[in-house]
C-alpha cells in the first residue's frame, strides 16, 4: 500500500518499482545436476507474483524441494538465475534470504534446545533485534506458547512441525516457502494452518507451498505450478487451469440398463458405467455448444430414459495425474 | 555484518555448553585433579625438579594445553557436526550469514569455552601446587590463540567428517599422541637427540613451549618459535576454512 503511494507521489520511485513489479521471484533457465549426475531441475521458468499463494505440485522426486531449496540458498543453483525482490541470490544473497522464511519438509529441530530459544534464534539468524513480542505472537498463533519452554524433544511431531513454521515466521518475511506443511499433520492443525496461511497472505505475503494433497492446493492456491521429472509442465491460474484442463461430465442414471450403446449415438463421447446402468457424457466447458440438448433429444429418440442426471466437474487431482500421465 | 545472527549463534552455542555444564567443564576438572595425583604426587616425588621447578608445577602449563587442545576441537566439531547431523543445518545455510560470520560465531564460542576451561584448570591447579606466572599478558595471548586455533581445526574436522567416527579419529589417532609427544609431561631436552629433532616437527611442542615460557621463563624453543609456529598453524586452519567455504566443500550441493 505504502509502496504505490511512494510511487505516485515520487516520480523518482517509479522506475525502480517497474523494475521489480509485480513479480517477487524470477527464476530463469534454471537447471541443477547433482554431484551424482543426475539432473533435479530441467531449464525451469517461473515467476512468483506478489502476494500470491502458489502451489507447486509434483511426484515424489519431481524437483519441489530442490526448486525450494535453491531459491532459499540451501542448494547451490547450476546454470540459470534466481531474482527475488530485484536481486540475485547469489550476488545479493543477504538481501534475498533476510526476506524469505522456509518450513522444510523434513522435521529437523535440534532436539535439546527449547520452543522459545529456537524461535529467537532463527530471528537473530536472519538479521533481525530480538523481540520478544513478536515471538509470543508468533507462539501463540500457533498454539505454541503454553509450551514455550518445553524442550524441543518433548514435543509431538505436530507440534514440531508447528516450532518449524514458527521458527520460518520470526523474523517477518515477507515470502513464505511451507515444503509440504501438512505431512503428518492432523486436521485440526491443519486447519489452524490454513487459517495462519490465509492471515498472512492478507497481510502480503507470497506464499509457496508444495503439498501431496491436492485438495489443499485446490483450496488454497492462487496459481498452480506443476513440475514432473524436474520440468515445469504447466504453471497457471488455479481456476482456468480447472476450466481449461478439467472435464465436465454429464451422468445420467438409466431406468432400464443398456448394454451396448447404439451407432446413432457414436458421434458423442459417451461411457457405460456401473453395468450399463449409468450414462456419462463427457462435455467441454469452453465450447460454444456442449451438446447436452442434440443428446438429450435422441436419446427420448432411442427411447433410453433416465431417472436421474447430474453433472461433475474433474478435481484439480484429476487433472494432475491427467498431466503427469500424458508425459510418461 | 550481520551481528544479530552472530551474537544469537554465539548465545546459542554458549547455551548449549550450560546445559552440558557437567560434561563441558567437570569433567576436565576432574581428569586434571587425577593427572595431579599420578602425575605430581605419585610420580612427581621421584622427579622433584625439572629446570629447576617443582614438576607439579612444571606439568601445569602441558596440563592445560592438553585439555585446551582436545575440548577446543572436540567442542566446535561437535558444534558445526550435530547441525550438520541432524539436519538444521539447513537454517544456517538459508540464513543472511556470510561464511566469515558463521566461522566467528562458532569458532568464537568454542575458544570462549576453552578459555574458561583452561582458567578452570589453572584454577584447580593452583590447589595442588604454587604457581607462579611471570609473563601473564603472554600467558593469556597463549591460551586465547590456541583456543582459536583448535576451534578452527574443530570446525575442519566437523565439516569434514560425515559420520560419528571419524568425528573422533582425527582427536584419537592425531591429537592425542601429538600433544602427549609434546611435552606436556617433560621437556624434550630429556629426550635422546634423534627424538628432540624429531619433536620439532610436533606443532604440540611449540605450543607447550611457549605456554610453559609465559609461567617460568623457560622453555623447549624459543619464544618467537612458539608464537611463529602457533600464529602458522592458526593461518594454516583459517586457509582452509576460507577454502571450504570457497568451494561449499560437504556443506552445500
Ligand atoms: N543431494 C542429492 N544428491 C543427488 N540427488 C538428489 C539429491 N537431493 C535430491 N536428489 C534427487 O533429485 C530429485 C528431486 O528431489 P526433490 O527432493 O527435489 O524432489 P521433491 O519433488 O521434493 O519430492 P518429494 O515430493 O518426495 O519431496 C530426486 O530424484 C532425488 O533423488
Ligand atoms: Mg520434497
Amino acid at each position: 500500500m505504502s509502496e504505490t503511494l511512494q510511487a505516485g507521489t515520487s516520480g523518482s520511485l517509479a522506475p525502480a518499482m517497474e523494475a521489480r513489479g509485480d513479480v517477487v521471484i524470477s527464476v530463469s533457465n534454471l537447471s541443477k545436476t547433482y554431484a551424482t549426475g543426475f539432473q533435479a531441475l530441467k531449464n525451469i521458468n517461473l515467476d512468483i507474483r506478489r502476494g500470491e499463494i502458489f502451489g507447486l505440485l509434483g511426484p515424489n522426486g519431481a524437483g519441489k524441494t530442490t526448486l525450494i531449496s535453491i531459491i532459499c540458498g540451501i542448494v547451490n543453483p547450476g546454470a540459470g538465475r534466481v531474482l527475488v525482490d530485484g536481486y540475485d541470490i547469489v550476488r545479493d544473497y543477504r538481501k534475498t534470504r533476510a526476506i524469505i522464511g522456509l518450513v522444510p519438509q523434513e522435521l529437523t529441530t535440534d532436539a535439546f534446545t527449547t520452543v522459545c530459544s529456537a524461535a529467537s534464534l532463527s530471528r537473530g539468524l536472519f538479521g533481525k533485534p530480538s523481540n520478544p513480542q513478536h515471538i509470543e505472537k508468533v507462539l501463540r498463533e500457533l498454539s505454541l506458547w503454553e509450551r514455550r519452554n518445553s524442550m524441543i524433544m518433548t514435543l509431538s511431531g505436530g507440534m514440531k512441525r508447528r516450532v518449524l513454521i514458527a521458527k520460518a515466521l520470526a523474523h517477518e518475511p515477507t515470502v513464505l516457502f511451507l515444503d509440504e506443511p501438512s505431512a503428518g499433520v492432523d486436521v485440526e492443525l491443519r486447519r489452524d494452518m490454513w487459517q495462519l496461511i490465509r492471515k498472512l497472505r492478507d497481510a502480503g505475503v507470497t506464499i509457496i507451498l508444495t503439498t501431496h494433497y491436492i485438495e489443499e492446493a485446490e483450496d488454497m492456491a492462487d496459481r498452480i505450478g506443476v513440475i514432473h521429472k524436474g520440468e515445469l509442465i504447466v504453471v497457471e491460474d488455479k481456476v482456468e487451469l480447472m476450466r481449461k484442463l478439467g472435464k465436465k461430465q454429464l451422468v445420467l442414471h438409466l431406468l432400464e440398463p443398456v448394454e451396448r450403446l447404439p451407432g446413432e449415438l457414436s458421434g458423442y463421447s459417451l461411457a457405460l458405467n456401473n453395468h450399463g446402468n449409468e450414462l456419462v457424457y463427457t462435455y467441454d466447458t469452453q465450447a460454444g455448444r456442449t451438446g447436452i440438448t442434440a443428446l438429450l433429444t435422441d436419446l427420448s429418440r432411442l427411447g433410453i430414459r433416465f431417472n436421474d442426471l447430474h453433472t461433475k466437474q474433474s478435481s484439480l487431482e484429476e487433472i494432475f495425474v491427467k498431466l503427469v500421465g500424458d508425459r510418461q | 555484518m550481520n551481528l544479530y545472527a552472530v551474537r544469537a549463534l554465539y548465545d546459542y552455542e554458549m547455551a548449549r555448553m550450560r546445559r552440558t555444564l557437567v560434561q563441558s567443564i567437570i569433567a576436565p576438572v576432574i581428569s586434571t585433579s587425577l593427572y595431579f595425583v599420578v602425575f605430581g604426587s605419585a610420580i612427581g616425588s621421584r622427579i622433584t625438579q625439572v629446570d629447576g621447578i617443582s614438576y607439579g608445577a612444571f606439568i601445569v602449563p602441558g596440563l592445560i594445553m592438553l585439555s585446551l587442545l582436545t575440548q577446543s576441537v572436540s567442542n566446535a566439531s561437535f558444534g558445526i557436526y550435530f547441525p550438520k547431523f541432524v539436519g538444521t543445518i539447513y537454517e544456517l545455510l538459508s540464513a543472511p550469514v556470510s561464511p566469515f560470520e558463521a566461522v566467528l560465531s562458532y569458532v568464537g564460542a568454542a575458544a570462549t569455552k576453552s578459555v574458561i576451561l583452561g582458567t578452570i584448570i589453572l584454577a584447580t591447579a593452583a590447589l595442588f601446587v604454587h604457581l607462579q606466572i611471570h609473563h601473564p599478558v603472554w600467558m593469556l595471548l597463549f591460551l586465547v590463540l590456541t583456543s582459536v586455533t583448535f576451534s578452527l581445526l574443530g570446525f575442519i574436522i566437523g565439516i569434514w567428517a560425515d559420520n560419528f567416527e571419524k568425528l573422533s579419529l582425527v582427536p584419537m589417532l592425531i591429537l592425542t599422541p601429538l600433544t602427549f609427544l609434546g611435552g606436556s609431561f617433560y621437556t624434550i631436552k630429556m629426550l635422546p637427540p634423534v627424538w628432540q629433532s624429531i619433536s620439532l616437527f610436533n606443532p604440540v611442542v611449540y605450543l607447550v613451549s611457549g605456554f610453559r615460557w609465559s609461567f617460568y621463563s623457560s622453555g623447549d624453543v624459543s619464544l618467537a618459535a612458539s608464537l611463529g609456529m602457533t600464529l602458522l598453524f592458526m593461518l594454516l586452519c583459517l586457509a582452509v576454512v576460507y577454502w571450504i567455504f570457497r568451494s561449499g566443500y560437504r556443506l552445500k550441493n
